[in-house]
């Protein structure tokens, strides 16, 4: 399960009760949106020749925030000095510490373990051969969930070697290996922080959020230049990307520790550290589990960015494969990302199930001798190193025992591009028809429709949502944000992102609720459902891209068919998940009053579960926000297209300022929805979740 | 019939701990609200100050090897009370003595010195670390005190012997019933050999059988162990079974103190009042209270069947099926105090 964009909506200001009396209150708002509607349609249609500015921001009204945040890094690069060292001496520093741990495992995973630097290394020991890595992530497996997860795990790696993925896998996995625990305990120790002092938590909410809205992009190239170019700046990139969530399921973890259980730490007289470490961290192991398996997920939807900056292994695989356009070889890079993918995280969701028992039948260990004894009290630990040990001493005996040999090795790669061939051939027609039809019916019209919107009449109408939604600092927050991105001279770009957004939400949701209605009632259609739900969440945001560009070559369509298939699975889990948890009494209730099947779902359950599905959508348009950046690839025109010329130019203020305007497009859109749900949830007398 | 307003019985104990006008007000003003005030405690008046008295000038006195009930409805300010005992809630004002130390001057070291060594709590969720086994989670008090692991560890299964556990001390919580969920959390409570010992609703959360079992339990445990108890419950009937003296809360303030039989016999209004009427007064009225004075020298033997000065008169009915007229009631040491008349037994049976 991975959601990377999850902005939380609980410190959403309710609705304030108004002290007008319900009968103006019927009246009022309908007049105020009558008069506002009028007034924007009004300045919209006959506004321009008037009123120039409201529709292109002036020149000199333009805040400068490029060349701001240009000379700004300019000066952290060059200047910025704390006393001894300066800046980038620090971040070099930190470089450095990643890189050792980094260049052990990589070594103990790929090239051997080295001694020296360059061609003069001599290997010490070899590196782990297929079998032993194998073997001991099967071991992890049916430790942790039993036969049937090391069959898959295994399976999951076979699949790298024998497509011959192995060598590139390992380097991916190295690196997913040094993140993860840097992530974990860095999110930890924030959301610990966070925890204790509140005023900690209340400046991490704003950074969280921007963090996990500036799509990775746009803090690529200050990583650059702060990290340089390698696999611990790549590194280093993923850890800032898989931090938010991690520290945010911390906070919550921690907060629902039991009162009663700190009473407890309190009443036997523990210290600080103690309850810190004996009492909350324990208690709240299984909330940090699932954080675990997020920065995981993250981890590895990082791989194909993080591999921009030189992460190397499969992510440069992929990406150098769909540059090339050489679909059928990305394809298999893909995924072998996707085994490795759906292996780490079957892992780690059963670790975080993982059920303490208590040993069974202490006599056993009796009577038989120490050996015996530990092989009973340990067999997965007595197991892993016997298979390290044999594995060492075979692959030194029998080269095929150590590197999987390349003459049985497989290839997908023509099978691929075949089958896109043949399609390709048989329905060039149809598929291009569906295309067009779209286009210049949907697409193309909305996106002229949203570019010839006044800018300060959709800041105002935003404003005012937010008002009436959330209250004044609600609507205020909106307005200036969406000011923002008019004022540092993005406001084109951001319409047509929230044009395809736009669309590939209402489409997503066209799809993705119906199946979430039909699958809800229906238990085993559910639980397949769910599991293609999860499949898809855990397949990194690259993959979606391939097949579409195969089927529709480069253009707005291609990156909204790729946008929905990546943003869907929200808008199914959340209706889903909703409607199973309305109230069966309340369905019984409809049931004795004689209504239909149709009678129920429309007037008892979708109503109750409007707040829910109101926040899967919400998901779904966080999911479609970060996928869009991605889609620049495939030569969309939006703010994505702007950070990932930034990129590629290094220009950093460019890029910031781009990619904050994608975040504040996905916190104005998460801050009405989150009001919105609330609202909601409050008139239907439901307790927020 | 007059009510007996001291314990016949129970030799004057000195007072384990004391509670001298303690007051907690939640709300922005509470420190600055004028406490000496005549109508300080009315919730009109708090309620103009914005204030909440969760507590309110609340005075008693638990003495040394009772067990003391404190028994409100939910909202009454009882678990905040108990929470002020231990100082898990801070007191807007007042004082609390344990053995004539006002805790409320402690400094947090001293705290957690009173915590780890006089004081043990079971509560109403049993509070177990999931983690832990049983025997991890019993010996976790002696663990944060840095107790050598063989020393705790036998502490530890002593109690989970004690409490009738032996033989689950590798089990973790979760594969354990509610009620033996609790049992731990009693053995834990216990294992630092705590002077005072609170439960907040230990009770409440078990299904009704189970509740009954554990109350058994607990009378049998505090039978061997002699703890100066501070007891919550909204149980009525588990206050009236288990108390030596109750504490009757409504709106954070004490409503009545005294030993079951005075509350059933006067309560001090109707609010008491409400509560007691469902109980069958033959099952608290102790047969002392009932009896007259025994007419013969206090020295003879008494003949015939004999009745404990502290059993409620439910208990002496059955003796009366064979027939006779009069049950002679004595004291502990066995000594004849007086005489229980048939028509007195069933005076009181009969009122229910």
């Amino acid at each position: 399960m991975s959601a990377p964009a999850h902005v939380p909506i609980d410190d959403q200001p309710l609705a304030q009760p108004h002290g007008t009396p319900a009968g103006a209150q019927a009246t009022f708002w309908p007049a105020v949106w009558l008069i506002a509607g009028g007034a924007f349609t009004l300045l919209w249609l006959y506004g321009e020749p008037v009123a120039k500015w409201a529709f292109k921001v002036p020149r000199d009204w333009q805040i400068p925030a490029k060349r701001w945040i240009g000379d700004f890094m300019r000066w952290l690069v060059e200047d910025a000095s704390l006393g001894l060292f300066t800046f980038t001496d620090l971040t070099r520093f930190i470089a450095d510490l990643v890189d050792i741990p980094y260049r052990f495992v990589l070594g103990l995973l790929s090239t051997g373990l080295l001694d020296g630097r360059g061609s003069s290394a001599e290997e010490v020991l070899p590196p782990l051969s297929w079998i032993a890595v194998t073997g001991l992530l099967m071991l992890l497996g049916h430790y942790a969930g039993g036969r049937r997860l090391a069959l898959l795990v295994g399976a999951c790696f076979g699949f790298l070697a024998v497509f011959g993925q192995w060598d590139n896998a390992m380097i991916t996995l190295a690196s997913i290996l040094i993140a993860v625990p840097v992530g974990v305990g860095l999110g930890l120790l924030l959301g610990l922080a966070g925890h204790r002092w509140h005023p900690v938590e209340a400046a991490l909410r704003p950074v969280l959020d921007l963090m996990q809205t500036v799509p990775v992009f746009a803090y690529l190239v200050p990583i650059l230049f702060l990290f340089g170019f390698g696999p611990t700046s790549a590194i280093v990139a993923t850890i800032i990307y898989a931090l938010p969530p991690m520290t945010r399921i911390s906070l919550l973890a921690l907060r629902q520790v039991p009162k009663e259980v700190r009473e407890l730490g309190r009443m036997t007289g523990c210290s600080r550290r103690q309850m810190t470490w004996r009492i909350l961290v324990p208690t709240a192991m299984p909330g940090l589990m699932v954080g675990v398996n997020q920065v995981i997920m993250l981890s590895l939807n990082m791989v194909i960015i993080a591999s921009m900056i030189g992460a190397g292994g499969l992510g440069f695989e992929v990406l150098s494969a769909l540059r090339r356009l050489d679909i059928g070889a990305g394809f298999e890079a893909g995924l072998a990302i996707v085994a490795l993918a759906i292996a780490l995280d079957r892992l780690s969701q059963a670790f975080a199930r993982k059920g303490r028992r208590h040993a069974q039948s202490a006599g056993h260990e009796q009577g038989a001798g120490l050996g015996g004894g530990l092989w009973r009290r340990h067999p997965h630990t007595v197991a892993a190193i016997a298979l390290v040990i044999f594995s060492l001493a075979a692959g030194l005996l029998s080269a095929p025992l150590q590197r999987y040999p390349e003459a049985l090795q497989l290839s997908s790669g023509t099978l691929g591009s075949d089958l896109v061939g043949w399609i390709n051939v048989n329905f060039f027609d149809q598929l291009e028809a569906a295309k067009n039809l779209l286009l210049l019916n949907v697409l193309i019209p909305f996106k002229r429709f949203l570019l010839s919107l006044p800018w300060i009449g959709v800041v105002a109408l935003l404003g005012l949502c937010g008002l009436r939604l959330g209250g004044w600092r609600l609507g205020l927050s909106v307005a200036l944000l969406a000011a923002l991105i008019a004022l540092t001279g993005q406001w084109p770009k951001a319409m047509v992102t929230v044009y395809l957004c736009g669309i590939s939400v209402v489409i997503a949701a066209l799809i993705g609720i119906p199946i979430g209605i039909v699958a809800a009632e229906r238990e085993r259609l559910w639980k397949g459902v769910e599991i293609v739900i999860d499949t898809l969440q855990t397949l990194p945001s690259f993959v979606y891209l391939m097949p579409a560009v195969m089927l529709f070559r480069v253009g707005d369509f291609t990156a909204m068919i790729a946008v929905v298939a990546y943003a869907i699975a929200p808008a199914i889990r959340y209706t889903a998940h909703g409607l199973r948890q309305v109230d069966p009494q309340l369905v019984e209730a409809g049931v004795v009053a004689g209504a239909t099947r149709w009678q129920l779902l429309t007037r008892i359950k979708l109503k109750l579960t409007l707040p829910e599905i109101l926040l899967g959508l919400n998901q779904t348009i966080m999911l479609a926000l970060s996928m869009l950046v991605i889609t620049a690839l495939v030569g969309t025109r939006d703010l994505g297209q702007e950070v990932y010329i930034a990129l590629t130019k290094a220009d950093t203020g460019r890029g910031l300022v781009a990619g904050l305007a994608v975040a504040f497009i996905a916190i104005i859109a998460d801050r009405l929805i989150a009001a919105g749900a609330a609202r909601t949830r409050a008139r239907l007398g439901l307790t927020p979740s | 019939m007059s009510p007996h307003s001291a314990h016949p019985c129970a030799p004057a104990r000195p007072v384990k701990l004391e509670c001298r006008s303690v007051w907690k007000l939640f709300g922005a003003g509470a420190p600055h609200y004028a406490l000496d005030r005549p109508d300080a405690a009315d919730s009109a008046a708090l309620a103009e100050a914005g204030l909440v008295g969760a507590v309110r000038d609340v005075n008693l006195g638990v003495a040394e090897g009772e067990i003391f009930v404190i028994m409100g409805l939910s909202g009454s300010g009882k678990s905040t009370l108990v929470r002020c005992l231990s100082r898990l809630v801070e007191p807007t004002s007042g004082q609390i003595l344990l053995n004539g130390e006002n805790l409320l001057a402690a400094n947090a070291r001293r705290m957690i010195e009173i915590r780890r060594h006089h004081m043990g709590m079971v509560f109403q969720h049993f509070a177990l670390l999931p983690h832990l086994t049983v025997l991890g989670n019993v010996a976790f008090p002696l663990e944060v005190q840095g107790v050598a692991r063989a020393a705790r560890e036998d502490r530890a299964r002593a109690m989970i012997e004690l409490v009738g556990l032996g033989g689950r001390e590798m089990f973790f919580p979760r594969e354990l019933s509610g009620g033996q969920q609790q049992r731990v959390g009693i053995a834990r409570s216990l294992a630092v050999e705590p002077e005072l010992w609170f439960l907040d609703e230990p009770f409440s959360a078990l299904d009704p059988l189970i509740r009954r079992e554990m109350q058994d339990e607990f009378i049998r445990l505090q039978s061997v162990l002699k703890k100066t108890i501070v007891f919550i419950t909204h149980d009525f009937d588990e206050a009236i079974r288990l108390a030596d003296r109750i504490a009757i809360m409504k709106d954070g303030k004490v409503v009545q103190i005294g030993t079951p039989e005075e509350l059933v016999l006067a309560p001090a209004d109707d609010y008491v009042a409400e509560f007691t009427r469902g109980v069958s007064r033959a099952k608290v009225v102790r047969a002392v209270s009932l009896m007259v004075p025994y007419p013969g020298e206090a020295e003879e033997a008494a003949s015939g069947p004999t009745v404990a000065a502290n059993a409620p008169v439910a208990e002496a009915a059955p003796l009366f099926a064979a027939g006779q007229a009069e049950v002679t009631v004595i004291d502990g040491s066995g000594q004849p105090l007086g005489i229980l008349t048939r028509a007195a037994v069933v005076d009181v049976m009969m009122r229910g």
